[in-house]
């Protein structure tokens, strides 16, 4: 390595000494390039959305009047907007509390009863879904959910036929067939972002303490009482951290409503529409708005209840 | 924000059993993750041509052949290929970049900075996607192979810079300070210490970087302009259903390829946890 260092041009050994020397230089120079990438393309863009936000598009020319003000927002705020709004939130609050119930007992059992081995199988078992296709994942709910698949299939043999009927005969909810109601729409959200809620709720668990649920038990808590006095409060920021994925993923996704559900909009879909085919760029820029505002009240949120550091 | 978790040794109980409603519920949720993709391998061998009909009236392995001829679903495949290749590259310079600025120093303003590398991934995909959009335009940036790799080195820089800073953190400074007290240059100490210690978190990171941007769909509807990513590809057969035994295969055939790097990537994290 000596030989190595000496045949080098000594200018470079120059330079890294000066650096060394400037810890605060060599933290800009380290800095700049991710950053400036960062600033001009991210931080940039997310700027010039915002603003276009307070533009207007010109009813009569088509065309977008650069000039601030509130027309947009005002019309956001009309009863059709709103309804796409609140449409999203429930059913992302749906999707989110669906997610945690189902999640729990995985996440539960990983934590406390698997063995080292299956619990690196169960690990697999949840990141495998997570990150393989989601629009691959996504189209298989579209051949499970068809009229003529499985699920129909499947309560025609258990002769409950009626029943499946009946749950899609519940106005609103339902639909022709799952593939087109709310509730197939449902059960795809939460199947596509079922993994984000197991692992925080996992981790959250490994961190509980073993010394307190000992200590638990030893003054006398039975199984049941140290659960859901001692170790499902401690999980609680688990579960939060994971429904900022859940809630999160659901408010921005467009892809699942266009594809599953009766084509009624949610956020998603509202942008891409009003960005493309109606071209009112500053409506689209305020409709991502919405959740923008919607995350950052969850985050400061979450934050206060400890849900970052189970992260 | 897809980061790959650590695995954390906790107790587990020993001699406690789990109960049998424990058992069953957990079993669901495994096979409600999992039954999808048995059910995507065996539509992908059906015969019926139109329909979802379940259960398949027959089995054939013609459309494996049909897709073979598809070339607008190679030309996607191959832009895919490419564009998630230049936006690993970039994530890696930039991520690896960033981690070795940050994990050490502490100055104002360097939360901030953590946040807008999150940012990209933590905000809904739409607004990532309408953001560069609107950005791009503004600046008259006509859409192109370039336009993509930016929207997707962007939120790859996140999988990157967690991989690294997370094993840059264990790795300690002492072997770090030897160096540099035998006399190695801070690039020499890069080369022969840093890099060799963070290069299993390199490729993990590069691979999640690169399932990641393979998949993307959201983003990439806003930055494509005419072009088609596999992804973009796969969304628009959903609408033809001439196509849909084709579109099987396909959907298949995508799950395998990227089963490849998430179990590399996985590999990788914890072959170094058991260091």
């Amino acid at each position: 390595m000596t030989g190595d260092a000496s045949s080098r041009p000594s200018w470079w050994r120059r330079v890294a000494i000066y650096l060394y020397q400037r810890p605060n230089l060599s933290l800009v120079l380290l800095l700049a390039l991710p950053l400036l990438w960062l600033a001009v393309f991210y931080l940039g863009a997310l700027v010039s959305l915002l603003i276009q936000s307070f533009f207007k598009l010109d009813g009569f020319t088509g065309r977008i009047v650069r000039q601030f003000g509130l027309e947009t927002y005002q019309q956001l705020f009309t009863a059709a907007n709103m309804d796409v709004v609140y449409r999203t939130v429930i059913m992302a609050a749906v999707v989110s509390v669906a997610c945690a119930v189902l999640a729990f007992p995985l996440a539960y059992f990983m934590a406390r009863y698997a063995s080292y081995r299956v619990r690196g199988i169960l690990y697999l078992a949840v990141l495998i879904p997570l990150w393989s296709s989601y629009l691959v994942r996504v189209y298989t709910w579209k051949i499970i959910l068809a009229q003529e698949g499985i699920i129909t299939w499947f309560f025609n043999v258990l002769g409950l036929k009626p029943v499946l009927d009946a749950i899609l005969a519940i106005p609103l909810i339902g639909g022709s067939s799952l593939s087109f109601s709310f509730i197939g729409m449902f059960l795809v959200f939460v199947y596509i972002w079922l993994p984000y809620m197991i692992l925080p709720i996992n981790a959250a668990l490994e961190r509980v303490p073993k010394s307190l649920i000992e200590a638990s038990s030893d003054l006398g808590g039975r199984p049941n009482y140290t659960f859901w006095r001692v170790i499902l409060p401690l999980t609680v920021p688990g579960i939060i951290a994971g429904s900022i994925f859940t809630f999160s993923l659901t408010l921005g996704d467009y892809i699942i409503p266009s594809v599953i559900g009766n084509s009624s909009f949610f956020i998603g879909r509202a942008v891409f529409a009003q960005q493309g085919t109606a071209g009112n760029i500053p409506l689209a820029a305020a409709f991502t708005v919405v959740p923008m505002v919607i995350m950052g009240v969850y985050l400061v949120v979450a934050k206060r209840l400890g849900a970052f550091d189970a992260l | 924000m897809r980061s790959s978790p650590a695995l954390s040794v906790s107790p587990v109980m020993e001699g406690q059993r789990a109960s049998l409603g424990l058992k069953a519920s957990a079993g669901f949720a495994l096979l409600f993750l999992h039954f999808p993709i048995l059910i995507i391998i065996l539509y992908a061998f059906t015969t019926e041509e139109s329909s979802f009909q379940f259960p398949p009236p027959g089995l054939t392995t013609r459309w494996v052949s049909e897709l073979f001829n598809r070339t607008d679903f190679w030309n996607a495949f191959g832009l895919s290929v490419l564009v998630a290749l230049v936006a690993t590259a970039v994530a890696l310079v930039l991520g690896t970049l960033l981690s070795l600025a940050l994990y050490r120093s502490s100055f104002f303003g360097k939360e901030s900075i953590t946040l807008l590398v999150i940012l990209p991934i933590a905000l809904p995909g739409i607004v990532t996607g309408i953001a560069l959009r609107s950005g791009m335009s503004l600046t008259g940036l006509s859409f192109s192979f370039w336009t993509i790799v930016i929207g997707h080195a962007t939120f790859c820089i996140v999988t990157v810079y967690n991989n690294v800073i997370a094993r840059l953190r264990r790795t300690g400074y002492s072997q770090i300070e030897a160096s540099m007290d035998l006399g190695a240059t801070s690039f020499e100490t890069f080369r022969y210490i840093i890099l060799p210690n963070i290069a299993t978190a390199l490729l993990a990171g590069g691979m999640l970087a690169f399932a990641l941007s393979f998949d993307e769909v959201i983003v990439t509807t806003f930055t494509a302009g005419q072009q088609e990513t596999l992804p973009i590809w796969i969304f628009s057969q959903l609408t033809r259903p001439r196509d849909r035994p084709v579109t099987n295969v396909a959907a298949l055939f995508v799950m395998a390829t990227t089963f490849i790097p998430i179990l590399l990537a996985y590999r990788f994290t914890n072959d170094s946890q058991g260091r």
